[in-house]
């Protein structure tokens, strides 16, 4: 078989057809009523102006905006920095077969199991310096901490929030890659006499690699757009420390009612999401192999 | 390089009571130093786990197992320095051909520029020189192959070299070639070598010394010719040769042996067979075509004859066991259905009683 033997046949286009209608009812047609917003200055239904990409201009220059992205950014990248490590290290010390394993696995998924809301409820409770847990003991200890106060204190507490509630997901995940190691390679690697630290450089952390981008990229996506936890917790406050993009935008669009600006950003958010997944995703795809060609260059 | 004793047993359950239970029933043996020996045998007949335990993976449940008259029971795999090769290509992915060819002189911290030149030697060997910056895991199953068994050969200075059915992954043309390779590796170096194998035909032209085994049991060692010539159990005779070796089930007294109701008399090797039950053995290609009531033959009825190009595989039964004759020549003196005399006492006949050889 060459490839001038194949049918040519273009009513095969028809077949992607289906496809094509359910995208469109599911995601393009809604993204384009946000385009809508975008472009047009809406008085009321009757009036309505088209002023191109001066709502793009204008957010552009919020100074508030600048200030939620930055913190956006600290915020997801501290949550890779720690949540990533934290999961492999759970991952490896997980106990690999019998009860044990069925019983780490539920303790370890238990908080993947609580609402978003109730995860805020549950730290705000435990943050509190007269009932909570937490907020006591570090009281007790002479730290004036308050996370509704200390704008320090509440974007460590949201952040420490987020890793308690997400690790165990990277954890699941690198347990999975962990145990589709086959035997052979801990037989091999034992018999070339590599050292436990050589085994995890060279066997476990290549082969958990799949599953690792897949983790970076679930947690890069969701921590980038989180709103509810600390929306509960500190209603973004104090000041304005913790409030992140999505409830920056939340404030726009139905704070304001500034739907225009809101629309515009939306767009600007959804970009920046698939530019930073795009990126993440080709480093990680090639960070194996880079330092190789540099290392024997 | 060691001398390797076993005297040992193992079973992967605790408190074996039935021979079921173990994957190894007690055995006793001793690979010489510099040997090269196969270990042979169905699959789940234990040559795994007797490799294993030879490699310090796993710790036998009974007995000991000695380098050098040295009890190593319990020393890991790195402390007997042993070389184990695998089934399946385990490689390091990230590195390159020449830093998985390396690895195991590095972490015994072998100085850079020794490693090279072994790694040198090795991919030379392998006819993998060109490919040594390369990285490993882009690399298809038969290189990657090559990689482990250029890492197991890589320590000049190993007690032994466990190869557990490394050429599976590999192509037949390739196969040849290694399989040669590992035979020229193993009179230069004059290493250890220990290879498992499912596949007669690898073992024989491997090892100078073939264990064969069956349901975890060694049930003999020697050279090829030896397990050709004179199986010492039923299994060795069935397991060995193509096809296998004939057994038929008779009656022992003073006038000779009652096979299927004919006295094919004494056997001419003279040995005293106790009176009896007994099994005659005897090898497809030494079975004569005679005229009728020779002595030491008898009547079958023929049911298949098969060209397989150099010689002729003729199927025959008598009272419904069925038997097998190799003819170099290509010319059939018989058809299908008709009665034909085949002499089955001879110098190369073998007699069985519960599957042991009678000496």
């Amino acid at each position: 078989m060459n490839a001038s033997n194949k049918p040519v046949n273009q009513k095969a286009w028809f077949l992607i057809l289906p496809v094509l209608v359910c995208v469109a009812f599911s995601a393009i047609l809604p993204l384009m009523t946000v385009v809508n917003y975008s472009v047009q200055d809406i008085i009321s239904p009757e009036r309505r102006v088209f002023v191109g990409t001066e709502w793009f201009a204008a957010i552009m220059r919020d100074e508030e905006l600048h200030g939620a992205l930055w913190r956006q950014l600290k915020f997801s990248f501290a949550v890779l920095a720690l949540e990533i490590p934290l999961g492999i290290l759970l991952a490896l010390s997980m106990p690999a077969q019998g009860w044990k394993s069925s019983l780490a696995l539920v303790v370890v998924s238990l908080s993947l199991l609580i609402p978003w809301n109730v995860v805020g409820t549950i730290w705000q409770i435990f943050g509190r310096t007269d009932i909570g847990l937490m907020g006591a003991a570090l009281q007790g200890m002479g730290i004036e901490y308050s996370y509704t106060g200390n704008a320090l204190h509440a974007w460590l507490t949201v952040l420490l929030m987020d890793v308690w509630h997400w690790t165990p997901l990277v954890a699941l995940l690198g347990y999975a890659g962990l145990r589709s190691i086959p035997d052979a390679y801990y037989q091999a690697a034992s018999i070339d006499g590599a050292s436990k630290f050589d085994v995890f450089r060279y066997v476990q952390l290549p082969k958990m690699r799949g599953v690792l981008m897949i983790a970076v990229l679930l947690r890069f996506m969701d921590s980038f757009m989180i709103y509810t936890e600390p929306f509960v917790l500190t209603g973004g406050g104090p000041g304005n420390s913790t409030t992140f993009l999505s409830q920056f935008l939340t404030q726009k669009a139905v704070g304001q009612f500034d739907l225009g600006p809101a629309a515009a950003f939306s767009l600007i958010y959804f970009l920046i999401i698939l530019l930073m997944c795009f990126i993440l995703y080709n480093w990680m795809q090639r960070v194996g192999t880079q330092t190789k060609e540099v290392g024997h260059a | 390089m060691a001398r390797i004793e076993l005297d040992l047993a193992h079973a992967y359950r605790p408190n074996p009571q039935t021979d079921a239970d173990y994957a190894l029933l007690p055995l006793k043996m001793t690979f010489e130093d510099g040997g090269a020996y196969a270990l042979l045998g169905p699959s789940g007949c234990g040559k795994t786990t007797m490799l294993n335990i030879m490699s310090g993976l796993l710790v036998p449940s009974q007995g000991s197992v000695r380098f050098d008259g040295k009890d190593v029971t319990a020393d890991t795999p790195q402390q007997r320095n042993i070389a184990q090769v695998f089934q399946f290509p385990v490689i390091y992915d990230t590195m390159t051909v020449a830093e998985n060819l390396g690895f195991p002189l590095r972490n015994r911290k072998v100085a850079p520029d020794q490693i090279k030149k072994r790694v040198g030697e090795i991919a030379e060997m392998l006819e993998m020189s060109g490919q040594l910056n390369q990285r490993a895991s882009g690399l298809s199953a038969d290189e990657k192959q090559k990689i482990s068994l250029g890492r197991g050969l890589v320590r000049p200075d190993v007690s032994a070299v466990l190869f557990d059915e490394p050429l599976t992954v590999i192509d037949p043309h390739l196969k040849w070639q290694l399989r040669r390779k590992l035979k020229q590796i193993h009179r230069e170096l004059k290493l250890t070598l220990i290879y498992v194998t499912h596949d007669q035909v690898e073992a024989l032209t491997f090892a100078q010394q073939v264990v064969v085994m069956t349901r975890g049991r060694a049930v003999q060692m020697g050279p090829a010719a030896d397990l050709f010539e004179r199986p010492s159990h039923t299994f060795v005779g069935h397991f060995i040769g193509s096809p296998g070796m004939n057994f038929l089930p008779g009656q022992v007294d003073d006038s000779g042996v009652h096979l299927c109701g004919v006295n094919v008399g004494l056997p001419v090797s003279g040995v005293p067979l106790p009176a009896g039950e007994i099994t005659l053995g005897i090898r497809p290609e030494y079975v004569q075509i005679v005229s009728p009531q020779t002595p030491g033959a008898l009547p079958m009825t023929v049911s298949q004859i098969r060209d397989v190009g150099t010689h002729l595989i003729v199927s025959a039964t008598i009272s419904g066991h069925a038997f097998k004759v190799r003819l170099q020549s290509t010319a059939v003196p018989f058809a299908v259905g008709e009665q034909v005399w085949f002499r089955v006492m001879g110098d190369k006949t073998c007699f069985y009683k519960n599957e042991e050889i009678v000496q």
